[in-house]
């Protein structure tokens, strides 16, 4: 243990414990003079963009409890949120209803979606990353055959103009101009040219809430134990692949919630795309705000939101100031995303081999005092 | 109501087989309340099965039950699981820990049994979603620690605690079941230090007093005699003593440990006249972090042509010894082989040094299961030696020809049974799996080899054989041999010395002649 009792070796440690977030702090700390904005821009921006995403980011923090890993099944959410939308425009439900009506449709196909997806990651433990990236591929085969296919042919739709040319199928986008902002706007406060969706903010606020009392609960418990030690927790009566599969099937319901919540914010459904890159995107915002594969808080979710956003929103200006040309913001933006995760990954396998020769240099330490 | 008082525990006519193989052959015993039984036994002697039997675990089911009949106030019972056995008032605290490390003292020894409090939401989705009742948690855990008379800071996350911390905490989580009636502690003092062994050895003392029944299984001898009221000793899957602590001593429980009859096919070994006296490897200040074998501070001398014995009893770190050398498992210290230093952590450079290892672990480390006995038994030497290949210009070719012959040689040698060379290395018997290890090492033709547990899990008829390839390796190549092995008999059969390892150090290098009690007594010097 004395080896690590060193004032400077612990200011080097919080960078190498937290250098994902530093390493952010700095780029944005870079790029916002050079891009320009006013700062009353920014905190809009920042403000919407929370509103916006910190739902579905938040939705992941279930499964990491449950040692399950950053959970890429949440795809499978947002797209049962996604089918929920289409139903609910079809039946011109409008506004708060329409919303609560598409966040209820969404529930049994999120817990369904859900349960499948537990199920397949119990059978390939330890493997959850990768399975549920996958799985999010093959589901996503499965919701174009819906969505594409059956919408208007055997699932009946009765409004044509959300329906292709051809007669079935739904059209690559689906305006949501009825439900537009509907939430941000029920309780919205302005001050100067900032809008602040209260009532967004209320349910983010409410879903914190719901986390820090869940980890109160007797289920919240088992799943910490399970997702520290599957072993040790059976030996004690936990059921552990229940257990494991209740986490998903929670976190699948809310990124239903959160995907509704994040495409009324924005007002339109790319029926074919709005889901496929959610999951890295959430996943990457998390992993930016400081959390690890095995450790995430709701201030990592806060932190990394406004980091990594903060980073979309300056990065395309930053890139035409200094290149000249705007796209190679939006290249830096896919580029980091992916980046961040490989890094995280390689950090937390650096992280347990560097726990593992700390007991080597203990035990070579132990050597040497003997020795006197 | 009945005179005769009735034990808490019986155990009658007890034995059990693993697929005809006996380890446990008409146990008896009995236990009263407040008893604490010492038990005692070599590796492989049966503690742990019985133990297993005790506390219904999933094994023996699995393995086709056992015979004979365990008794619990005068009821049969027949465990189905573990927790049937938890349920009838039997707490078990295992070798290994089984705590949550990111959990606290209380969390832990709480775990599954948390006191909740209800609320509207468990009302309706059910009583999963109750709150924990912390402040009765932490009373509840902190009542069961104090039963043990120590102070734990219940608040204390397991991962930072200190060793005996941690198993006080798991003795304290078996005494916070209401029912306790029998707690069995299994080596509970192995991993801790002198002083923490005597506060947990009062501990059980405190809980004895309490009517709890303890059976206390450890290798430090002095700590059942200076705790237990009953000694069992147990032997080759019998009991062979069962005697109040009081009327014993160390020496005469270790001659019963070890003194088995001495078998009739040991082969005396003829001391050889014209060994050199060279030492050809030396190890000084060695440390080895292997999980559950750790070495700490081994200095050890090889000499040139001889058979050196590594024996211990398990989990002192006898293992360890040559994975370290040979850099499976992180180590430090130094090792000279001739003169020359062999760099420590690189696994390469012990092979070009002409050192060859058969490892323990023949299925993950020794084989390629999926491969055939030609490729198993060529393999290292055409990566590490050159051999089996020819070269046409600029390209090495594998030589077939040469390969097959090779493995066609150790297969008659050490009379591997296989349909034929081309046949896949796991489709063998454990038996035969080890003598392909042993051949592929030979094939190496090495200055030094260590064999790790060359016998371990083959039968009477291949664990002859496989000493004897050994033996006649060494005779005729000249080859050193370091050999690992929990078998102290086998050992005495085959080695010139044997180091035995406790505690992770040496506690002494005897020669095999020496008589067993000897060894005995080093096994369990200084174990801990």
């Amino acid at each position: 243990m004395k080896l690590l009792k060193n004032n400077s070796f612990n200011i080097l440690t919080f960078f190498k414990d937290n250098s994902v977030p530093v390493m952010f702090v700095l780029i944005c700390a870079v790029c916002i003079p050079v891009a320009g904005f006013p700062l009353q821009y920014l905190l809009s921006e920042i403000i919407t963009r929370i509103g916006r995403n910190a739902f579905l980011i938040l939705a992941l923090l279930i499964p990491i409890m449950a040692g399950m890993g950053l959970n890429f099944g949440m795809t499978l959410g947002a797209m049962a949120g996604e089918i929920g939308l289409i139903f609910v425009c079809d039946w011109r439900i409008y506004g708060i209803p329409g919303i609560v009506l598409a966040m209820i449709i969404s529930i049994p196909i999120s817990v369904l979606l859900g349960w499948l997806c537990g199920t397949i990651m119990n059978m390939a433990k330890g493997r959850e990353m990768i399975t549920g990236y996958i799985m999010n591929y093959f589901i996503n085969g499965i919701y174009q055959l819906i969505v594409l296919f059956c919408m208007g042919s055997i699932i009946p739709i009765k409004h044509s103009d959300i329906l292709l040319p051809r007669g079935y199928g739904i059209r690559v986008t689906v305006d949501l101009i009825n439900m537009r902002q509907s939430l941000d706007n029920l309780i919205a406060v302005r001050i100067g040219m900032i809008k602040i969706p209260v009532f967004t903010f209320i349910l983010i606020a409410l879903m914190c809430l719901f986390i820090v009392w869940f980890r109160k609960t007797k289920l919240g418990q088992d799943m910490r134990a399970v997702g520290q030690d599957m072993e040790v927790a059976r030996a004690t009566g936990i059921t552990v692949e229940r257990t494991r599969i209740i986490s998903i099937i929670m976190s699948t319901v809310l990124a239903g919630f959160g995907m509704i919540i994040y495409l009324q914010n924005i007002g339109s459904l790319t029926t074919y795309t709005a889901h496929s890159q959610i999951g890295m995107f959430c996943i990457a915002a998390l992993l930016v705000g400081g959390a690890s594969v095995d450790k995430a808080s709701i201030g990592n979710v806060f932190l990394g939101v406004i980091l990594f956003h903060l980073m979309f929103i300056v990065a395309p200006n930053a890139g035409a100031a200094i290149t000249g040309d705007s796209m190679i913001g939006e290249y830096f933006r896919v580029f980091v995303s992916y980046g961040v995760i490989t890094v995280a990954l390689a950090m937390y396998e650096a992280k347990k081999r560097r726990a593992k020769s700390l007991a080597g240099r203990k035990l070579a330490q132990a050597q040497k005092e003997e020795a006197k | 109501m009945t005179e005769k008082k009735v034990p808490l525990l019986e155990v009658r006519n007890v034995s059990k087989d693993f697929f005809g193989n006996k380890v446990l052959n008409d146990i008896n015993f009995t236990m009263e309340e407040g008893d604490v039984l010492g038990l005692v036994g070599e590796n492989g002697a049966g503690k742990s099965t019985l133990m297993k039997i005790l506390f219904g675990m999933d094994v023996i089911r699995e393995t086709g039950g056992y015979g004979g009949e365990v008794i619990i106030n005068g009821n049969v019972v027949k465990f189905v699981s573990s927790f049937d056995a938890l349920e009838s008032g039997i707490g078990m605290v295992h070798q290994e820990f089984s705590l949550i490390p990111g959990f606290t003292a209380t969390e832990n020894i709480l775990l599954n049994r948390e006191p909740q409090k209800y609320n509207v939401i468990s009302e309706i989705f059910g009583k999963r979603l109750n709150t924990l009742n912390r402040s009765s948690m932490k009373e509840k855990a902190e009542d069961a620690i104090s039963k043990l008379g120590v102070k734990i800071d219940s608040d204390m996350v397991i991962n930072r605690m200190p060793v005996a911390h941690k198993q006080f905490t798991e003795i304290a989580r078996e005494l916070s079941k209401d029912n306790m009636k029998l707690l069995i502690l299994d080596e509970p003092t192995d991993v801790l230090t002198e002083k923490e062994a005597e506060t947990l050895l009062e501990s059980i003392g405190t809980v004895a007093k309490r009517g709890i029944a303890v059976i206390f299984i450890t290798h430090r001898l002095h700590e059942i005699l200076s705790v237990c009221n009953k000694v069992i000793v147990m032997r080759d899957g019998l009991i062979v003593k069962d005697v109040p602590a009081k009327e014993t001593n160390v020496e005469e429980i270790t001659k019963w440990m070890v003194g088995r009859k001495v078998k009739e096919q040991e082969t005396k070994r003829e001391s050889d006249p014209d060994k050199s006296n060279k030492t050809i490897m030396s190890v000084k200040n060695l440390w080895v972090d292997m999980p559950g074998e750790t070495v700490r501070n081994v200095s050890l001398d090889i000499t040139e042509g001889e058979i050196l014995g590594i024996g211990g009893l398990a989990g002192q770190g006898k293992l360890g010894i040559p994975n370290g050398i040979m850099g499976l498992y992180e180590a430090g210290g130094k090792v000279i082989l001739k003169g020359k230093e062999i760099p420590l952590n690189s696994p390469r450079q012990c092979l070009d040094a002409n050192i060859a290892f058969v490892s323990e672990d023949r299925r993950g480390v020794g084989l390629l299961l999926d491969e055939t006995l030609e490729w198993n038994i060529a393999f290292p030497a055409m990566q590490i030696k050159n051999k089996f290949l020819k070269k046409y210009g600029p390209i090495t070719w594998r030589d077939e020809k040469a390969i097959e012959k090779v493995t066609e040689k150790y297969v008659e040698e050490l009379q591997i049974k296989c349909t034929g060379t081309k046949q896949n290395a796991k489709e063998l018997s454990g038996g035969n799996q080890q003598k392909i290890c042993l051949a592929k090492a030979f094939a190496l033709e090495p200055g030094l080899l260590f064999v790790s547990e060359p016998t371990r899990g083959i039968d009477v008829g291949a664990k002859a054989l496989v000493l004897d390839a050994l033996r006649r390796f060494n005779r005729e190549k000249g080859v050193t041999v370091v050999m690992i092995s929990s078998e102290l008999e086998e050992l005495r059969s085959v080695c010139d010395r044997i180091a035995i390892v406790s505690g992770g150090k040496i506690s002494g290098i005897l020669p095999a002649t020496e008589s067993s009690e000897k060894f005995g007594m080093l096994m369990v010097s200084n174990v801990r």
